[in-house]
């Protein structure tokens, strides 16, 4: 079947598309967005959480054919959806957003030559994050990183909910997403950095 | 020009920004928050087919007959390959014993085991083509413990062995066995006042790391294949890869894809041999991704283990004696098993003196998952028990658990079951000291004015209680684990490094083939490369078989070991370009000559600060590049018989104190703090160090009170192969983790570093543990603890 | 695999008739599950997410009609006054992520005995609104509605299209047991709801036998107890005697098995254990006294 939807403020139109493919599958396989992961399928692990509508939901577990005609912002687009939240643009994604194209791809070591370049800009010069984002690398909150894309968005949309969180909403707003590297504290101090820039910034 | 053995200088490096020392962020970190970063199951290429492996339904069986023909007729598949389709000679594989079959022969030894493989150009479409694939098993008896293992007329689970094992071990159903005697246990226990004995048993645990198992292998046109794979360790995938392809390994190119996790989880081949074939067979590319399910059947697990522990101390509290026995289920493959025996044996007794011991450890073969290689393995086990006795032990004597620790606590100098001397630092009883130091959280902090807050509580979310029946507990515990490869292995890494300059700027880039799981070692080289060789720019180049070997990233060793390789390979750089510079300036100052020379901020300077050359000047358009291999101080194996020997380059410590509250009546428990102490020898990078240090704790909390494979001894068939029913900690189980780091420098690595990944995942078990003991009264001697064994319904 | 995608509800039942086999579809979180999963391969998927009053309720006089696929965090969020026994239990569902999605309806429509809503609703009272195109609509009882593991009255033509349950006229409570903190399947899970205004109890037990079921002898013994005693004009607490007694009753009415996730001994054992709690727990807010607790619901 085809399914048209809006992908981080892009018309997308995938064709031929298995009946019992999720979402996640149509991104990571036909959009070449594969930064929502697939580590469990069942919604046990968080780590595909896109915002479907602007709500975050497990990608694994929408299946293809239920986003016809519906706006989904991946951990691709967040920066754009943050930055257009800060301009008091559109919040739901709707807008178009800039995104550049992330065609994976057989790497030929590519993934590892682009994160080397330029070592010391460790901070990520040239590449515009969101506040959560960097917040994650600056705390150490990333290390093998699998979590992190869908961690990222339900940090980011708890935020926006609720600007500065106690750690026992943090905790809460975060219990849907599984971490096996850093044993959490860093993904708090991460999510506490963000909450306070933000709180500065205003 | 490899570097071997002797101590290695402990240099502070320039002071150039970026290097050790400081907590640089992650090259990668930009790549990982934009989604961008590649992990293996990324990977894509046009024209790309999907691998589906088919696997056993039951866990021993002799197959009478398999039928492709129907999936093979299916349209859309390309390929069906069982055992009979095997291009050589060469159908097994395996880290040490090569007893594992690329595709199950005449046999299946185990649940989930690989029967047969299709490639078809979609993943349904592969699914459903292995569905059709009919397999007739004759169903043999399972071997599922130690009993059934070795009984006189048990089934062999390998017949015919020829491993270097073989010949020693009592029973062909024992992978390894090794005893470690030292003085006299049963000489020493006369003087003994107390003696404690207990029976533990560790459950099986499995990594759980996020990223499933999966590769992409691409055709060459050479009639090799380039693979991009997330694993552990190139270069042994590559050995134990190329013969079962009849390729020689020049022909097999691996690129390190991104890796979603590892911990011990991918020392072992998962889908890359399955991949190539089925890319050689069909002429295309083929991707293979596991899901979580197939996850669980496709990488082994921590060993489940029984122990036996016998301990002894006089009435002044000090430890006369320890007698234990150590049963290791390795399941239906060697894997790693004969190194979890020698850690378990050498380790058995933790980090204290004794003088007389009687040890033994063994790992089985039997009909359940195959075990081998998770963080700490062979020293979590045996950790979880030696605690519980010392607690034990401590009670009966009658003293402070902490203080009766710190008694009989090694220190630097101490001699090991095995006969070594220890001969870096081994603050044991300070790690106690520390952790006991810290202040212990506030009592009732769910409490507040307006009542409690169940996010706080043991149950969480689920409201079991407002405060009823939660009871508060504290423990202590402290571990030992070996750094590196042991047993006279020769652990060994390359490092290529070059320095030239790159628009006007000196550039350093560092090529080695480790593998990069999370742990941050690419972080690191590059600050190696920064201190030693002074630039501001360090491009950290993929890694891949292009290289030589950087050996395992498991066993708290690549730090110590791929970071020594980039440290001796930047000096010897360093060495070179300043022969050049002597070459072009040595006439203008006579420090050139004889004084300590360093690279710094992209100079050459004396040791006194003093500027002698800009790099940009003294390499202008030359090229330094050197590739060299670097090992630690060797080992030796361990006696057969005794278990004497330097077995272990370097001993990392931790120690914890866990703060829990169990709710009495319904069994559950919030750990509320977790703090631990660390010696790490040196931090090259703090933050990362913590990280590691916090990641490896809450791994140990998991398997205290959540985390097994459930295995049916009926069947020895898996019964929880789903993130639904194989529960790891969420953000709402873990608790804080202060972290106290001490740096005691081991004048034997690079740097005084002591490798740290494993240790913390020790001894946060058994103080978890501990804990739930001193709050509930109960003895608890197995783990994970579940709410059935803390409310006498099990 | 066909993909319908009906537009009203008129649309969704004429599908269901014509494909009796089509699996519904809405959250997605126990189909796609199955799906990714190769547990199952169903001839057509019916998608319900475009059938928008599907996400609406509507609070009448004495209950609330709550639209199938109205999510659980919506429930948490907007009706914690009017279905409190409901929104706790919602709350305890998986993860954020799922509560977005998930609903009632397909709790239902699942029927496992580990429905984190079952327990809430049989404690409340509540009826289920289905509906097929040929004999149109009917309210199934919650005490009829689950009939065996993963079975419901539902007929193979029927849809649900709402759930009706009864605005809570008294204090309610919902415990749910499992071996995590947070996004776990119930061990084991109980509701309790006060009826003041009919002077009864209600319970529901979750995960403690082939079907969530009620423990009706505990509600009897209670009943009898409360009244005889008096203790819906005197306001006394209830004395540890009846309470145990209750939850004595509440265990015996557990039917549980050993399973991978808790033995039946302890499923017995909780139950009793949450029974009690959450009795004193709502006897304490009808007595006006309770402590606010946070974070809940």
């Amino acid at each position: 079947m085809r399914v048209n939807f809006t992908v981080n403020g892009r018309p997308q139109e995938a064709d031929d598309v298995w009946e019992g493919e999720s979402l996640l599958y149509v991104l990571r396989e036909r959009m070449g967005l594969p930064g929502s992961k697939n580590a469990c399928e069942q919604g046990e692990c968080g780590s595909c959480t896109v915002r479907l509508d602007g709500v975050p939901v497990c990608s694994c577990l929408v299946a293809a054919g239920q986003v016809e005609g519906r706006e989904v912002v991946t951990v691709e687009g967040l920066a754009d959806y943050a930055k257009q939240r800060a301009e008091g643009g559109c919040a739901t994604g709707a807008c178009g957003t800039s995104l550049q194209d992330a065609q994976p791809g057989v790497p030929s070591g590519e993934a590892w030559g682009r994160a080397a370049k330029g070592q010391d800009s460790q901070t990520g010069e040239g590449t515009e994050l969101s506040a959560i984002q960097q917040a994650f690398i600056d705390a150490g909150a990333v290390q093998c990183g699998f979590c992190t894309p869908g961690l990222l968005v339900a940090a980011d949309e708890m935020l926006e909910r609720n600007p500065s969180p106690s750690d026992a909403d943090i905790r809460e707003a975060l219990s849907g997403n599984l971490c096996r590297c850093t044993g959490y504290e860093k993904i708090m101090d991460a999510v506490r950095l963000a909450a306070a820039r933000q709180g500065e910034a205003v | 020009m490899p570097t071997n053995g002797a101590p290695t200088k402990i240099t502070q490096g320039s002071r150039t920004k970026g290097g050790i020392g400081e907590s640089t962020l992650r090259p990668d970190g930009t790549l990982k928050v934009t989604g961008e970063f590649a992990y293996s199951s990324d990977m894509w290429h046009e024209d790309m087919l999907w691998g589906q492996i088919l696997r056993s339904t039951v866990a021993h069986a002799e197959i009478v007959s398999i039928d492709t023909s129907e999936a093979l007729a299916t349209a859309g598949v390309y390929a069906v390959m069982t055992y009979d389709d095997l291009p050589t000679d060469v159908r097994n594989y395996g880290l040490e014993i090569r007893d594992t079959p690329v595709l199950a022969h005449g046999k299946v030894r185990h649940h989930g085991e690989p029967v047969a493989i299709v490639a078809a150009d979609h993943p349904e479409t592969a699914r459903r083509a292995a569905a059709k694939i009919k397999v007739d098993y004759r169903e043999l008896p399972v071997i599922t413990d130690e009993a059934s293992a070795t009984a006189p007329d048990a089934i062999l689970v390998h017949e015919g062995r020829d491993d270097p094992h073989a010949g020693h071990v009592p029973h062909p159903n024992i992978v390894h066995r090794q005893p470690i005697f030292r003085g006299d246990a049963a000489e020493a226990a006369k003087r003994a006042d107390f003696v404690v004995k207990g029976e533990y048993t560790f459950g099986m645990q499995d990594q759980a790391f996020l990223g499933p198992e999966s590769g992409l292998a691409v055709p060459d046109e050479d009639g090799g294949v380039h693979l991009y794979i997330a694993t552990q360790w190139l270069h042994s995938d590559l050995r134990q890869i190329a013969p079962v392809l009849g390729l020689p390994e020049s022909k097999v190119r691996m690129t390190l894809s991104g890796v979603g996790g590892a911990f011990g989880g991918r020392e072992d081949l998962s889908m890359q041999i399955h991949a190539c074939l089925l890319a050689l067979r069909t002429g295309k590319p083929v991707k293979i991704v596991y899901n979580r399910f197939e996850s669980f059947f496709g990488h082994v697990h921590r060993h489940p283990a029984k122990l036996s522990y016998e301990h002894g101390a006089t009435k002044d509290g000090k430890l006369t004696h320890v007698k234990c026995r150590i049963v290791l289920d390795g399941g239906a493959y060697a894997s790693a098993s004969p190194a979890v025996v020698g850690n378990a044996s050498s380790l058995s007794i933790g980090p204290y003196a004794v003088d007389d011991v009687d040890i033994e450890a063994v790992a089985l073969y039997t009909n359940n998952p195959p075990c081998g290689a998770m963080r700490g393995f062979g020293a979590v086990q045996a950790c979880f028990a030696y605690e519980a006795q010392m607690d034990k032990l401590a009670d009966a004597v009658g003293m402070d658990r902490v203080e009766f620790r710190q008694l009989n606590a090694m220190e630097q100098g101490t001699v090991m079951p095995t006969g070594q001397r220890v001969d870096s630092p081994a603050p044991v009883a300070e790690l106690l000291r520390r952790v006991k130091a810290m202040p212990l959280p506030p009592e009732r902090q769910w409490e507040s004015s307006e009542g409690a807050d169940v996010r706080q509580l043991p149950g969480g979310l689920s409201n079991t209680t407002h405060g009823e029946g939660v009871v508060r507990g504290v423990g202590y515990a402290v571990g030992i684990k070996n750094v590196g490869f042991s047993e006279g292995f020769d652990d060994y890494s390359t490092a290529r490094v070059r320095m030239e300059v790159v628009g006007g700027e000196p550039v350093a880039t560092v090529h080695t083939a480790m593998a990069e799981v999370g742990q941050g070692g690419v972080t690191v080289h590059a600050q190696i490369a920064r201190t030693e060789l002074g630039v501001a720019q360090v491009t950290i180049h993929p890694a891949d078989t292009r290289v030589g070997s950087a050996g395992s990233t498991s066993a708290s060793r690549q730090t110590y070991v791929t970071g020594g390789a980039v440290k001796n390979s930047c000096e010897l750089v360093r060495e070179k370009v300043l022969q050049i510079g002597r070459r072009k300036f040595g006439s203008y100052h006579p420090a050139w000559a004889d004084a300590e020379l360093l690279l710094e901020g992209g100079k050459v300077v004396t040791d006194g600060g003093e500027v002698l050359a800009d790099l940009v000047d003294v390499l202008e358009d030359e090229t330094v590049e050197i590739e060299a291999e670097w090992r630690h101080r060797p080992t030796e194996a361990f006696d057969l018989r005794t278990g004497q020997g330097f077995g272990h380059v370097q001993y990392s410590f931790a120690a914890h104190r866990a703060v829990v509250e169990v709710d009495t009546e319904l069994g559950l428990v919030k750990v509320i703090e977790l703090a631990c102490a660390q010696d790490v020898g040196k931090a090259l990078n703090p933050q990362s160090v913590v990280g590691q240090i916090q990641g490896g704790t809450v791994q140990g909390l998991g398997v205290a009170v959540m985390e097994e494979i459930v295995v049916d001894p009926r069947t020895a068939k898996v019964r929880n192969p789903s993130f639904t029913d194989y529960l790891i900690p969420t953000i709402l189980d873990t608790p804080t983790i202060p972290v106290d780091v001490l740096e005691l420098a081991d004048d034997h690595a690079p740097y005084g570093l002591r490798g740290i990944g494993e240790a913390p995942t020790l001894s946060s078990t058994p103080a978890v543990l501990a804990a739930i003991r001193s709050a509930t009264g109960l003895e608890l001697d197995r783990t994970p603890v579940r709410p059935e064994h803390l409310t006498g319904t099990a | 695999m066909d993909f319908l995608r009906p537009a009203s509800w008129g649309e969704a039942l004429a599908a269901k008739a014509e494909h009796p086999t089509a699996v519904p579809i809405a959250g997605g979180t126990d189909v796609m599950v199955e799906i990714n999963f190769d547990h199952r391969r169903p001839e057509y998927l019916l998608d319900l997410n475009r059938i928008g009053d599907l996400e609406e309720w509507e609070v009448g006089a004495d209950s609330v009609r709550l639209g199938a696929s109205v999510p659980y965090t919506r429930i948490m969020e907007n009706l914690r006054g009017e279905l409190p026994g409901l929104a706790l239990a919602s709350h305890t569902v998986a993860s954020p992520q799922i509560r977005n999605r998930g609903g009632v309806g397909g709790n239902l429509g699942t029927a496992s005995p580990a429905g984190d809503a079952h327990p809430a609703l049989l404690a409340a009272g509540a009826e289920v609104e289905v509906e097929s195109a040929r004999r149109g609509t009917r309210l199934i009882p919650i005490d009829a509605f689950f009939t065996g593991v993963k079975r419901n009255a539902l007929a193979a033509d029927e849809l649900i299209r709402a759930v009706h349950i009864k605005k809570a006229d008294g204090p309610q409570q919902f415990s749910k047991v499992g071996t995590r903190n947070a996004m776990v399947i119930a061990v084991c899970a109980f509701g309790l709801a006060l009826h003041p205004e009919t002077r009864t109890v209600r319970t529901g037990i979750g995960s403690a036998a082939p079907t969530p079921v009620r423990a009706k002898a505990a509600e009897e013994f209670l009943n009898a107890a409360l009244e005889e005693g008096g203790f819906w004009d005197n306001g006394k607490i209830i004395t540890p005697s009846v309470a145990q007694r209750f939850a004595d009753l509440c265990s015996a009415a557990c039917n549980p098995i050993d399973d991978v996730r808790g033995t039946a001994s302890y499923r017995r054992h909780a139950v009793g254990i949450m029974a009690r709690r959450t009795l004193t727990w709502t006897w304490e807010s009808y007595r006006g006294t309770a402590a606010h607790v946070e974070g809940v619901a």
